[in-house]
């Protein structure tokens, strides 16, 4: 039996009237690559966020690498590294001071962690730039090196949310790369939010798809496409949710956050 | 737990040594209060027999540096929840304690590095403090202030969504503080609802405290000056890592 590194049962977030998370339930094993597929407003972030600690859930469980996201925070929070949708790095630092940083607080030993600030750092191409300021750095540059940070500290699993929002195709690609290539060296198991089809479809194992907060389908990709009936992911989302996934359905929040991701 | 301390304590630093304009800016409101209101109300304060202006000034506007970082220091956490720097020490396997600690620490290290430059241009111009001995406790009288009101900043900042409510804040707690502190004229001779106010404001007390340890001249006691902001800044620190840790984003 392979080991379940996430676990998730009836999971459900009220914001006051809004059910932003309907009883939700699914499993990932380990060295699996899972991806959620919604539209802007799914749930998808607000799941990630009571996955991390970062929210208390109302109602329902989630086990992290054997361990209860209410009750078992610090162990929680041991067990995962995560890239936010909006970007978290002190950009008054230099790349090098983020990683450090990060790893201090994660109690990484002082020569491990300037080894493996120095390995991911050559892994992600940013190692030529460790002494820069973050400010300086191009939207694809600061994903990279919170890539690099989310793995400073060995997680079980890597959350990524919209991972590629904003990013540009060629830049898009080389993040995927990346994230497959640990997948398989290292049998890193990923959590990945995305409204990109043909990302869902590419890199994911299996694939949940979640609208207004509850998973209307979910499994491997033929699966999805046997249970539907369908030969593409985009004729099954059509299927179960009514509606295709579009760009201009982006809420003003998200869309600001876009923007600024892009300039920034 | 001192790691965490540690690092977020020398984040803080980092960010503010780094930024050349934020210091020089911050020097700018006290320099002016002390020519224009050092030398410009001086004879008048001479002719009611108060004494030298300056000396009784200086120390008012270097608590008033103080607390202005100190506030600013501790607003700063908006600041990250808004750029997202915050959740990267949220989701940390650390204590939500050592987190506001080390910022708060950090925030009011810079505060009295702040502070010390408004007391050297002080003296600069003509401020003599009393006697050397004392001037050690005048530095705790100075931690004393940072501290405070970096937790003060904090616990404000841990309940606001975002930047909007800063000038409301400046407005309506930091101004009226400083103004009401006994910072810019003595305690003794004020109608009595101004003393009622000041005795209300914890800002009096240390500045209370670092007039008496650096000119000698003191309205509440060293000793009750000392014990106050003891007493009300561990209620802060404790109110303040309070709403740090429900923050939820
Ligand atoms: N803190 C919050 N307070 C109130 N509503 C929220 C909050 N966070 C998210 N929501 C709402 O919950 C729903 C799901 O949001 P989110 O999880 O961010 O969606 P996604 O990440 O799939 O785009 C949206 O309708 C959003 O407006
Ligand atoms: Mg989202």
């Amino acid at each position: 039996m392979e080991k379940k590194i996430i676990e998730v049962s009836n999971l459900t977030k009220k914001f006051a009237d809004l059910i932003a998370v309907d009883n939700i339930s699914f499993s990932v094993k380990k060295g699996e690559i899972f991806a959620f597929l919604g539209p802007n407003g799914a749930g998808k972030t607000t799941t990630i966020k009571m996955l991390t600690t970062l929210l208390n859930p109302t109602a329902g469980e989630a086990k992290i690498n054997g361990f209860e996201v209410l009750t078992q925070k610090n162990q929680v929070r041991e067990s995962f590294g995560i890239v936010f949708q909006d970007p978290s790095l002190d950009d008054e630092l230099t790349a090098y001071e983020n990683m450090s940083f990060h790893g201090i607080l994660y109690k990484v030993p002082a020569n491990l962690r300037k080894t493996r600030i120095e390995e991911l750092l050559h892994f992600v191409g940013l190692w030529d730039r460790k002494d820069s300021l973050v400010k300086t750095f191009s939207g694809g540059m600061k994903r990279r090196l919170e890539i690099a940070r989310g793995l400073l500290h060995r997680p079980a699993v890597l959350f990524l949310d919209e991972p590629t929002l904003g990013l540009d195709p060629q830049t898009r690609n080389h993040l995927w790369q990346y994230i497959l290539d640990l997948n398989k060296k290292d049998k890193l198991t990923v959590f990945l939010t995305t409204h990109y089809m043909e990302e869902a479809a590419l890199v994911a194992n299996r694939i949940a798809i979640i609208d207004h907060g509850k998973i209307v389908a979910q499994g491997t990709l033929s699966e999805l496409l046997s249970q539907t009936k369908t030969h593409s992911l985009e004729e099954a989302f059509l299927t179960v949710t009514g509606k295709e996934i579009r760009e201009e359905e982006a809420n003003p929040k998200d869309l600001l956050r876009m923007r600024r991701r892009m300039h920034r | 737990m001192i790691n965490t301390i540690y690092i977020l304590w020398l984040r803080q630093l980092k960010r503010y040594f780094r930024s050349t304009p934020r210091i020089v800016g911050s020097l700018g409101q006290p320099l002016l209060f002390l020519l224009a209101l050092g030398f410009g109300l001086g004879p008048v304060f001479q002719k009611a027999g108060e004494g030298n202006y300056l000396e009784f000034l200086a120390p008012g506007i270097i608590g008033m540096s103080i607390i202005f970082t100190a506030i600013f220091s501790g607003i700063e956490v908006i600041w990250d929840k808004e750029f997202g720097f915050l959740k990267e020490t949220l989701v940390a396997p650390v204590s939500r304690l050592s987190i506001m600690l080390g910022r708060t620490l950090g925030g009011a290290t810079v505060a009295i590095f702040q502070g010390l430059i408004v007391f050297i241009i002080s003296l600069l111009i003509g401020f003599h403090f009393q006697s050397l001995l004392l001037l050690p406790l005048a530095f705790v009288y100075m931690a004393f202030i940072a501290i405070l009101f970096t937790s003060i900043g904090t616990a404000i900042a841990s309940v606001l969504e975002d930047m909007q409510g800063f000038q409301l804040i400046i407005n309506f707690l930091v101004m009226p503080l400083f103004f009401l502190s006994g910072a810019l004229f003595p305690l003794e001779n004020s109608p009595k609802p101004l003393m009622v106010l000041a005795s209300l404001d914890p800002l009096s007390y240390g500045i209370d405290g670092l007039r008496g340890t650096l000119i000698g001249l003191t309205y509440y006691g060293l000793l009750p000056d000392f014990l106050i902001l003891s007493a009300i800044t561990i209620l802060i620190l404790a109110l303040g890592s309070y709403l740090f840790s429900k923050i939820q984003i």
